[in-house]
């Protein structure tokens, strides 16, 4: 099944529950083949699935309480205290699970665009096709999720080094 | 261009994302400014932290067969009281099919796409590293009669590096570099003030990234730089640079050159 293991992985990063996730992915390709004839050809099949899983997360229960306010770029979003130093991210000494630990830690609309960016490797174009959401937003969306990142991976550094 | 420009465009710059002119504003920055090189480094190395740590959910082999049999076509018997009725269904099956066909063929094109810019992203990378380190090569020389000795018994393969005397071109030196577990030749040269990194590593079946590295063929332009790639006697070469098309391809010509010798 196309698509079926990354739209999985996104899920549970989403949800943060793997059974929730499950329903996910169930529902994105229920609606996907149920709604095939809205997509238009040329567009971005893979951008088109994402949004559905995204919409789908977004109508459900856990979605509603992480999402009050994802739209919102006025709105000062809540961003973990930031002592980035060049000395505490030594990447390549930072663990895996400590990365992943930054990541569910981080606000639902920071973890998701940095996810299509980094690991599904989406254009900005194709990640503002996913959020429904124009190409400057994303930037400086990505911007703020990657400084709230590195942030809470000096924190970590810092809390190690203690 | 001054760092905190510089600092407000690197995430674009590492995502491939900056149009031509802020991407060689940036370059021009980076190749001077050596705490904008590190930053630059950290974040390119922060996203592939990323992408190696997030991929981490599998799926239970229950979950896709239960989506897949909801998908999937149910078959029925041609003397049940139903295949009549499914002759109805046959238009709506076919679509199915054809739609899971199309998604098929969109899905292996993204991986094959997904798969080379992988590989392309780790030769830039590397290229970037060496050219922000203020030690770029381990072994300093023009002379190509010391440079490919050097890697006797560091590398499982040999290799030619051809003559420059009446070429642009200038060797600079080499290194070995990594890619994942295969070992490989860096080459850097120098035409004017560009630099050129020319990466050879062994194209066999037991590579572990060779199905990647494989894909990489042929002239391409990724965040910026021009790139060439081509197989010879068993070795995959590619060549990254800032310089045109042209001055990549013609330091390719002379490097395929020699490998036919």
């Amino acid at each position: 099944m196309p698509l079926f293991d990354q739209l999985y992985n996104f899920a549970c990063w989403l949800a943060g529950d793997r059974t929730a996730a499950e329903d996910l992915v169930q529902e994105t390709f229920m609606k996907g083949l149920r709604g095939f004839s809205s997509f238009r050809q040329g567009t971005n099949f893979r951008a088109w699935m994402y949004r559905i899983l995204r919409n789908a997360f977004l109508n459900s229960q856990a979605g509603l309480r992480a999402t009050v306010s994802l739209d919102d770029e006025d709105q000062a979003t809540l961003e973990p205290e930031t002592r980035e130093t060049p000395e505490t991210i030594l990447l390549a000494q930072v663990e895996q699970d400590t990365i992943r630990a930054a990541l569910a830690e981080l606000p639902v609309q920071y973890r998701e665009i940095i996810l299509l960016c980094d690991l599904e490797e989406m254009t900005y174009s194709a990640i503002g096709e996913t959020l429904a959401i124009p190409t400057g937003t994303v930037m400086s969306r990505l911007s703020r999720a990657r400084r709230a990142m590195r942030g809470l991976l000096a924190a970590q550094a810092a809390k190690g080094a203690k | 261009m001054n760092c905190e420009l510089c600092r407000n465009q690197l995430d674009a710059y590492v995502d491939g994302e900056l149009a031509q002119q802020d991407f060689a504003a940036i370059e021009s920055h980076i190749g001077e400014c050596h705490a904008c090189a590190a930053e630059a480094l950290r974040r390119m190395q922060l996203k592939r932290a990323t992408r190696d740590a997030s991929q981490h959910f599998t799926p239970s082999p229950e979950l896709r067969a239960q989506i897949g049999g909801i998908i999937a076509p149910k078959p029925t018997s041609p003397n049940s009281p139903n295949s009549q009725r499914s002759l109805l269904w046959r238009p709506a099956f076919a679509a199915v099919c054809a739609l899971l066909i199309v998604v098929a063929v969109s899905s292996m094109l993204l991986m094959h796409h997904a798969a080379r810019h992988q590989a392309m992203s780790e030769i830039l990378d590397l290229h970037v590293a060496t050219l922000a380190s203020p030690n770029p090569v381990d072994v300093v020389s023009t002379d190509r009669h010391t440079v490919k000795p050097w890697f006797q018994g560091k590398l499982p393969f040999t290799f030619n590096l051809p003559e420059l005397q009446n070429s642009p071109y200038r060797l600079l030196g080499g290194k070995l570099v990594y890619f994942h577990d295969d070992p490989a030749a860096q080459l850097l040269f120098e035409e004017r003030k560009h630099r050129f990194s020319v990466f050879i590593v062994q194209d066999t079946d037991s590579a572990l990234l060779k199905p990647a590295f494989s894909k990489l063929s042929g002239q391409s332009r990724e965040r910026g730089f021009s790139a060439e790639s081509w197989n010879a006697g068993g070795l995959r070469c590619t060549i990254v640079s800032d310089a045109a098309a042209y001055d990549v391809h013609q330091l390719a010509a002379l490097m395929r050159s020699a490998q036919s010798q």
